[in-house]
């Protein structure tokens, strides 16, 4: 591994390693790394969810990015919950139903948004951010305000740290990822996505399906972003409406940061996960210097300009 | 001659069934003072439409419009009555900015999206830091030209049709609209004929700006008070309306007359929907539903011109 600095997602991993020893020094005499590197991992983990979702749609190429990411959390999140609170019987049962349906529900979501990019022909952006609209009104009007608990198993299991003392919810991003590795690295449909990203129409004259494989992709980010509405509704404690809302630029930007080419074809898993630490640390850092929303707010939008500047720099003008 | 463009027809047959729906819906709007109400915010409305047209025009999209109306909003009514020529120079400082990011853009390759996404929150930031909690006063000129009773016709029309025709000048008449058009068209082109891709991008957001500014102020002008958050949903009404006007993603074919009509059907598609007494609940996917319903007739319309 004497190439590993060349890797793309190195820098992000870098970057994600000093804010964290950053944040580390500033905490009250270097005793809350534990909890420190458990938070980051704990809501580290949603972005990590989203952002390889995010990701696949990404690498499809330019004009390929997925906008109903938070509505179709809150979606999912407000009809499984509510499902769950309406029965009885045994909690395995019940669990089981609530995952069911979220997964159900972004399925279906993103079935509806490849029906208007393929039907109407319109760009990708444009389809799932008029589809999201539909989406957030149907959790408006099935949430009606209320706020459902979810069963007391799954607000356990999303909170805690059964295993070597690492939170469950970064095992489960963990399993995903590695089965995103696996599907984008080792599989034929990983090629395939990114043979559409790198240039479409050689990719269509060589054989690949296109539309099948667009179509899967858009069902398997919406899926994920199901299953992240979900767990954050379980580990928050219920759904809200606008649970979903940082997600969207967060999906986004943990994918460029890690290293993943936003134009297409280019992708990779390892950088998802430092792109979405560095994320929620620099967040707590500037917390951490004891900055108001505004500062931080300002600085967030500054750091994501000047990495997705710095890290597209090499690939410019083709 | 053209002096209808084709790509004008649909988004004025659908403006026109919806005033006939309103009127039909609501008799006692077919007044003075019922029209400026229906139509009234629809002017900050459509100068940010035409606003990210002019980037859509360049094949970006901006998805941090909402956000910048906000703060110029924030600035509008917080600094600009108590200090003028501080409130002018930061005005002007974010019109500049805004260019700046048009030339970063361009120089890097970067994508539009991720970096105007990125600015949503530096311009909420900053609203955030300016007007912490909704408050401020509205300048009294501002007030006075946004609620200004001129005979005959509403200030509200008045103001659309000046939108319209100014916008068009300069996008569809100007040899600078023109180069703007052709960035969209074919960058390519425009860099090989020897202009400045960079200078021309950063124009184009900084032109952009300047509109998304006179919304941010046209806002305040109407509701008198600012609020970091008074005009997040601009962003995606200014997309809608631009598709609404019949304009195009890609190619730099917009249409900025299309783009005001755009904006004012969706004003309207708003009352529309609340005289149907519709739940609220449904009023933001009833303009999704719009939206995608637009785009479905335009693939018709354009089927069964390619047919004929």
């Amino acid at each position: 591994m004497t190439m590993i600095h060349k890797a793309p997602w190195f820098w992000a991993w870098v970057a994600a390693i000093a804010a964290f020893c950053a944040t580390w020094s500033l905490s009250a005499g270097g005793a809350g790394g534990t909890a420190l590197a458990v938070a980051a991992l704990t809501f580290g983990s949603f972005s990590v969810m989203t952002g390889l979702g995010q990701m696949l749609v990404i690498t499809m190429g330019p004009g390929n990015t997925d906008l109903s990411i938070p509505a179709t959390m809150t979606l999912a999140a407000t009809l499984s919950l509510k499902l769950m609170g309406g029965m009885t019987g045994s909690a395995g049962l019940i669990v089981l139903a609530g995952l069911v349906s979220a997964l159900a529900i972004g399925a279906g979501v993103g079935v509806a948004n490849f029906a208007l990019i393929r039907l109407l022909r319109i760009p990708p952006i444009i389809a799932t951010l008029s589809a999201s609209f539909l989406y957030q009104s149907l959790a408006i009007w099935s949430n009606r305000g209320l706020r459902i608990k979810p069963p007391q198993v799954l607000a356990d299991f999303t909170t805690g740290r059964a295993l070597l003392g690492i939170p469950n919810l970064a095992w489960v991003a963990l399993i995903i990822s590695f089965g995103f590795w696996v599907l984008l690295n080792q599989s034929g449909f990983g090629r395939r996505i990114s043979a559409i990203g790198q240039n479409p129409r050689a990719a269509r004259l060589a054989g690949v399906p296109t539309a099948r494989v667009s179509a899967t992709t858009y069902v398997i980010c919406a899926i994920m972003a199901g299953l992240t509405g979900f767990l954050l509704a379980c580990f928050s404690g219920g759904a809200a409406l606008n649970m979903g809302a940082e997600f969207l630029l967060m999906s986004i930007a943990v994918t460029v940061i890690g290293g993943s080419s936003i134009a297409g074809g280019n992708s990779n898993v390892p950088g998802i996960w430092a792109g979405a630490l560095f994320m929620y640390l620099i967040v707590s850092m500037l917390n951490s210097y004891g900055l108001g929303a505004g500062v931080r707010l300002l600085s967030t939008g500054i750091i994501i300009i000047a990495i997705v500047a710095a890290a597209s720099g090499r690939k410019a003008r083709l | 001659m053209r002096s209808v463009s084709p790509r004008l027809v649909l988004p004025v047959l659908s403006l026109t069934v919806l005033i006939a729906a309103v009127f039909w819906l609501q008799p006692r709007a077919m007044s003075y003072v019922g029209i400026n109400l229906l139509f009234n915010l629809a002017v900050p409305i459509a100068l940010a439409t035409v606003a990210q047209m002019i980037i859509i025009m360049v094949n970006d999209i901006d998805l941090s419009m909402g956000a910048f109306v906000s703060l110029i909003a924030c600035i509008t009514a917080a600094i600009l009555p108590t200090d003028p020529a501080l409130g002018i120079a930061m005005l002007v400082g974010c019109v500049l900015v805004y260019a700046a990011l048009g030339a970063l853009i361009e120089i890097r390759q970067l994508p539009a999206i991720v970096v105007t996404l990125g600015m949503s929150f530096v311009w909420s930031g900053a609203a955030v830091l300016i007007l912490p909690s909704p408050g401020g006063t509205a300048p009294v000129w501002l007030t006075a030209i946004m609620k200004a009773k001129p005979p005959f016709v509403p200030v509200a029309i008045i103001a659309s049709v000046l939108i319209a025709t100014v916008a068009h000048l300069i996008v569809m008449r100007s040899s600078f609209g023109v180069k703007l058009r052709a960035l969209g068209g074919n960058a390519r082109a425009v860099s090989r004929s020897g202009r400045s891709t960079v200078l021309l991008r950063a124009s184009a957001y900084g032109l952009a700006g300047i509109f998304a500014m006179l919304a941010g102020m046209a806002l305040v002008g109407l509701t008198t008070s600012g609020d970091a958050n008074i005009a997040l949903r601009y962003t995606l009404l200014s997309i809608a309306g631009v598709i609404l006007g019949g304009g195009e993603f890609t190619g730099g074919r917009v249409s900025p007359v299309g783009a005001v009509i755009g904006a004012l059907t969706l004003t309207l598609a708003g009352s529309f929907l609340s005289f149907l007494r519709l739940s609220p609940d449904w009023q933001i996917g009833a303009q999704g539903a719009i939206l995608i319903l637009v785009l479905a007739a335009r693939l018709v319309v354009r089927q069964a011109e390619k047919r004929s």
